[in-house]
Parts: C-alpha cells; structure tokens; sequence
C-alpha cells in the first residue's frame, strides 16, 4: 500500500481516540464499547498502517541492521502489546499512543517525501527544457522531426519563438536569442552567420539557419544535466560523522530505552505502565533520518540552485573545499582579460587608423585584427594598398596614393623620422604595457596606434568583491612583468606571478598550496593541470566551449563575476549543511534525555505521542530548511 | 524476586543488542556470473540489500537488478554518490542499474537516507 493510504487509515481511525481524549475531560463522553472499540482501532492501525514498519524491521533485523522502521516499530509494538496484557489485568492502557505515534511518523514522512520531490526537482526541469522536435532540412525542404532523428550536420531552421533544438553554428539569418536556461545571463545574445547556438535556448525575433554539431548526450543541456546529477548524489566529508553516527544510532537508542525501563521500574519504584511510557517515548524520538537527510536535501537544492545560474559545481567534496580558500589565482589571458587584444589609443588624425588598418588588412599578423575592428568601428575608409610587403619582424609596407606607408614596430628603421613628442607618448604607451604600432607615411611618422589585452568589463569589480570576502589575489601569467603588472594594478590583483610557462602553471599553484588552500581560475582549455592541481579548479567556459572535465566548478559564462557568485553559493549550501546537521544533532542530544525522564522532577515530560509528533518534524524541518536555500540570492 | 528476574532479563537485552549489532558478523557477498560477456546479479531490498557486497569482473558490462519488496521510505531509492546514480526503486518492481566496469575499484551504495550500505567491487 501506498505510504499516503497508509498515513489516511491510520488518520481516519485515530480520529475517534482522538475525540475521546478530547471530550472526555469536559463531558465524560467515552467511545462506545470503551477499551475494546479502541483495541480494534489500534489493531486495524498496527495492521495497515504499521504493518510494513515492523516486517522491514524484521527484515533488517535479520541482517544485523536497524533503523527507524526498528525504532518506530518497536517503540509502537512495546506499547500495543503492553496494553493489551494491563486490559486483562485491569491497568491504566496507553493503545491511543501507538495509533497516534504511528499517524504522525506517516505524516511526516508523507510531507517529507513531497518536500524531498520539491527539492530534486531542478534537475527534471533542466532536462525538460529540451525542445521536443526541430525543423530539419530533408531532401531540400524543412520538415519538423522528432529531436531523437537529429544527426550532427543536420541544417536546421529555427523561427521565431522557438527554441534551439541541439548546439550549433549558424550559417544563415540574424537573430537575438535569450539563453538564461543554459547560461544564467539575462540578457539575449545576437546571433549572427558563424556564432555558436545551444540547444534548449529560446529565439526571440529572427529566423536563421544553423548546422547542428553536438546531439543527443553531448549538447550542452545534456552535459549540464549529467554533471548536476552526479553532483546531487555526490558526498561531502563533512558527511563522514553522520555515516558512522547512523550505524551506531538506533541500537544504542535501543539500549538507552532498556536503560530507561529498568531505572524507573526498577530504581525509582514506578509502575511497569510508566515506566514504558518514557522507554517508548525514547524510542520514538530518536529517528536519526534528521540527520541522514541533512546533507544530502542541501545538496541537492544547492546544486540545482547553480545549474540555474550557469553555475555547475561537481560535488560536495569541492563545495567544503570551497569553504576553506584563501587564495584565489586567475589566468590572466582570456580570464581577467577578453583574451584578444584591443586598440586601447590612437595618436595622430584619422589617416593613421586608415593608413594601419589599410596595410594590416593584408597582414597575418595577431594584431592585425585589432587594428581593423577599430577601424571599422570608427568607420574609417580603407584604401588600395600597392607593392604589399611584409618585412619580417619589423611591420608591413604597401603604396597608397603613390606614397609609401608603413605599419609596424617603432624600432624599425623603415618608418622614417619621428617627432620628439611621439617619441615621449611611445614610452608612456610602452610603460603602460602597450603594444605600440607606428604608422609611416612617406618617410615620416604619422601617428601611433595602442594595442592591449583589456580587462573584461566585470573584472576588478568580481576582484574588489573576492578581496572584500578577505581573499588573496594572484595573478598567474606567461606574460612579461611588465604587461603582467599593467593590468593587475587595472583590476587590483594583489600579487602577480609572471612569465610564467603554460607547463610551470600547475607547479606555481602547488608552491602556493604550501602555505594557502587555493582555487584556480582558468579557461579550462590549456589550463587542465593547474585547474587538477589546485584545492578547487574553477574552469570558465564561453558559449558552447564548457570545459567540462577540467574543474570542480564549472562556469558557463565567461563572467568573472560567476567565481564571486560560485563561492558565495558553496559557502551559502555549506553552511546550511551545517546548519541542518547542528539541529539535526541538538534535536537528538536534547530529546532522548527528556524522552528518558530526566526532567520529570521539573514537569518536563514528552509522552509518546508528542516524541512522534517531534520525530515526525525534525526531518521535515531539516527538508524544508534545504528547501529554503532555493530561495537564496546568489 | 520479579525485580531481579527483570533486571537480569534487562541486562539480558542489553547484551544481546550490542552483539547483535556491533560484533563482526559475515556480511553477504556475491560473485557475479558472467554469461555471454554480461554479467547480472539480482539484489533484493528488504530491510537492507541482499546480497550487500557484489562483486563483478573488470572489463565486462555489468547490471544489477534491484527489487524492492519493502514499504520503508527510506529505502525507495539507491544511490551510487562515486558513480552518479540515483535510481527510484518504486516497490515490487525490478530496476536495472548499470554499472561501469572500466576501472576497479570500490563503489559504496546506499539508501536515500544513508542507512543501508552495499558494494560493489570491480576487479
Ligand atoms: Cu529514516
């Protein structure tokens, strides 16, 4: 039988005994048939309804277990049978105590379980977030097909307000999509022919085309929701205690209650009738599932809670490492910084933007691209450029208009002469960490363009926000010094460790592990040892490039300020896991001594039925406190 | 003369629950067979796992079939934390679990609320 008809019988024929304890002070009214009319209630209770705590009892009894199905089945036996034996004998009969003891435990545990759904429930809403057909191009046409029959390289239409059905690239069509399901990041991304789509986001205005690459388990959503569920299921150390605590538990609950009997019956001369009253009460009470559940609702709700956010945390185990850090070391390209460099200045009129970007346009060089994004974005006109010459190391050279220009370092002596007062601005520029092109025009220095590696928007505001939680900062860089400590005193990086090899970057985290528990913050790519390496790797990912085998965190935006928001929620999960675990113990070291009786001598007394009541509630409380930490801010 | 027979029955109790619970008692294990490069072991859960310890071969895929056959809550669902399973086991109902034999190893289970172990050895 269900649990929920179990909980409804015993209600329905508790009910009587209730009204009868109710009534009975103020108008004698007594149930008709008196103790045997309660004897059959109980019975049909402990058949129906307790019937399946005592047979899994007995089960684990045979096995050399126990648990709360013991205690509960014990403690309510112990009372039933005893009843039965003071009804012949004429003693005062407690029946109503075993109905009632078993209607609250199912009680509990019918809300527990509803909570329990609740909590688990992000997960199911993640996977269910996955379109359930897509518009794919067959034989010249679109048609829609189940999402099961999508294979990688499938063109796909989407329209407007539809979702995307697997991860992709675009070929055709612009579009702005809203992708907070996946990633957490409120505002829509543009889509444009050769940008990376995701499976499960939504469309809003445009139509466009995409080829589909990764399907069924290798989307993202689906890598999204593997990770969270191993996540969920995953242990915390700080776990280890309540493992042992639980195997111990309920035998020495058991013999407390023995030691309970004989003290009262025995020592202080009480009847046998009172004194199994405090031993079952202290049966009752000390259902130790309170704290089996603590860790684990946390878990599972703090869990979920990240996924929402883009933010995917492996495991309990990095949730606690989370909570001891205290230094915190960043890869700086692609990390602090967007990772490609950016025009910073440009000296001189606007011939010199047209002038570089006209010559770098043929050029291969990883600057090149800066220049001419600038140009473009201050909508320069690019000129036909003649006799293009790439001078090895130097820059690039190129007729215009009949003159000869030239692009490149300022130490080449191709560029012709220089004023005094840009020659003072290519040292500011130099000290500053700039990467400096000088732009000739017959035989004369023109102007200048600045080119760096500028830090991302949110950057020194996630810095200053980890600095404040009383983190140290470190920069770790394969860059020279020089450009290192530029941006490290832009976004406030307390140390910086510079010139460092990709392959050195695992070993400087481990030099610092001597003194400090550190996190590694890093774009997961080439960053895979130093994140393995360090107590926790945070691995950023952009777009559909998650890295997520590099990391025990794993951020699916290229944010900064998702390593202030993961720390906040590990810390905010870890301490509601200690949170419910103190209560969870407090609820047990307090209650069985008043169960016992050890607070008779000032009236403080628990009868049965109220050490159900309460052993029904501490694990529901310790529930709906993980509940509670879904609504958390982060 | 009651009071004594009591205590003494009390005592009695006492020292049979210690025994019974904390003294080392074999623990039930099982060899998976391997039959056509698959290997199956049923486990039934009924106040606990039995067999509680299985042990399967390196290499060959490996199933666990489990049913429950008892009401209690706590046991309705099994969860493998190293292995990221968490399987309901609705009652009376077999339910597959797959286990990945690549690596040996030790894999702990247990019940939703962490009462009953079991596990599995991979060698
Ligand atoms: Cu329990």
């Amino acid at each position: 039988m269900k649990i929920t008809m179990r909980f409804w019988t015993a209600l329905v024929l508790s009910l009587p005994m209730l009204a009868e304890m109710v009534l009975h002070p103020f108008t004698g009214w007594m149930l008709p048939g008196g103790e045997w009319t309660i004897l059959i209630l109980t019975t049909l209770v402990m058949l129906i309804s307790a019937g399946p705590f005592i047979s899994s009892a007995w089960a684990s009894f045979k096995k050399h277990h126990a648990n709360m199905d013991t205690l509960v089945a014990l403690g309510t036996l112990t009372a039933y049978i005893y009843s039965i034996y003071a009804m012949f004998k004429h003693l005062p009969v407690f029946f109503e105590s075993a109905a009632f003891v078993i209607t609250f435990v199912l009680l509990g545990q019918v809300l527990e379980a509803k909570m329990r759904s609740n909590a688990s429930d992000a997960i199911g809403k993640l996977a269910n977030l996955q379109a359930k057909d897509a518009l794919v191009k067959r034989a010249g046409k679109f048609v829609s097909v189940p999402i099961a029959e999508v294979v990688a390289g499938d063109l796909i239409q989407v329209k407007p307000g539809q979702k995307v059905p697997v991860d992709g690239v675009v070929v055709s069509g612009i579009s702005s999509v809203d992708e907070s399901m996946v990633t957490g990041e409120s505002m829509p991304a543009g889509k444009k022919p050769g940008d990376q789509v995701v499976g499960a986001t939504i469309n809003q205005n445009g139509t466009f085309e995409f080829k589909a690459q990764k399907v069924g388990r290798d989307t993202m959503l689906a890598q999204i929701v593997a990770i969270v569920k191993k996540a969920q299921n995953s242990h915390a150390p700080i776990q280890n205690l309540t493992d042992r605590v639980a195997d111990i538990f309920v035998p020495t609950v058991l013999i407390i209650a023995i030691a309970t009997f004989l003290v009262w019956f025995l020592l202080l001369g009480k009847s046998a009738g009172t004194a199994l009253v405090f031993a079952v009460s202290v049966l009752v009470i000390a259902c130790p599932c309170a704290l089996g559940l603590a860790t684990p609702t946390a878990l599972m709700v703090g869990t979920g809670l990240g996924a929402k956010k883009g933010i995917l945390i492996k495991n309990g185990e990095v949730l606690e490492a989370a909570n001891n850090l205290n230094t915190i070391v960043f890869d700086k390209t692609g990390t602090i910084t967007a990772g490609h460099p950016q025009v910073t200045d440009v000296v001189g009129d606007k011939h010199v933007l047209a002038v570089a970007a006209s010559l770098e346009k043929l050029s291969e060089h990883p600057l090149a691209s800066a220049v001419l994004q600038a140009a473009k974005k201050s909508q320069v006109h690019l000129r036909a450029v003649s006799n293009f010459r790439a001078i090895e190391g130097q820059g690039v050279t190129g007729t215009i208009d009949g003159k000869e220009a030239f692009a490149g370092s300022p130490a080449s002596r191709a560029a012709g002469t220089i004023s005094d007062e840009l020659t003072k601005q290519i040292a500011t520029f130099e000290q500053e960490a700039k990467t400096v092109v000088v732009v000739g025009l017959a035989g004369k220095i023109i102007g200048l363009v600045a080119i760096q590696d500028v830090p991302k928007k949110n950057s020194s505001k996630a810095i200053a926000q980890l600095k404040a939680a009383g983190l140290k900062t470190v920069m770790l860089t394969g860059d020279n010094a020089q450009v290192a400590h530029a941006i490290a005193q832009q976004v406030g990086i307390d140390e910086v460790i510079a010139g460092v090899l990709p392959t050195g970057k695992a070993a400087a985290i481990q030099k610092l592990q001597q003194t400090d528990k550190v996190a590694f913050v890093g774009d997961g790519i080439n960053d895979a040892p130093a994140l393995t390496q360090a107590d926790v790797g945070i691995a950023m990912g952009s777009g559909t490039d998650v890295a997520i085998d590099a990391g025990g965190i794993v951020l699916v935006k290229n944010d900064l300020m998702d390593v202030v928001r993961a720390l906040r929620l590990s810390r905010k999960t870890f301490n509601r896991i200690k949170l419910n675990l103190f209560w969870a113990f407090i609820y047990n070291v307090l209650g069985i001594p008043i169960a016992a009786g050890l607070f008779a001598g000032i009236g403080l007394v628990l009868s049965p039925e109220l050490a159900g009541l309460a052993m029904a509630f501490s694990s529901l409380s310790v529930v709906i406190s993980s509940v509670l930490l879904g609504k958390a801010k982060i | 003369m009651t009071k004594i027979i009591i205590f003494l029955i009390g005592i009695v109790l006492i020292g049979f629950i210690a025994w019974w619970f904390f003294g080392q008692h074999q623990v039930q294990a099982e060899q998976a067979v391997v039959n056509d490069d698959q290997q199956n072991v049923d486990i039934e859960v009924k106040g606990g796992y039995s067999p509680e310890r299985v042990v399967l071969k390196k290499g060959v895929p490996a199933t666990l079939k489990f049913k429950r056959t008892d009401a209690s809550t706590c046991l309705d669902h099994v969860i493998f934390s190293d292995l990221g399973i968490d399987q309901k086991l609705p009652q009376g109902q077999v339910k597959e679990v797959k286990i990945d034999t690549t690596k040996p190893g030790v894999y702990d289970w247990a019940c939703s609320m962490n009462m009953f172990h079991g596990q599995v050895i991979v060698k």
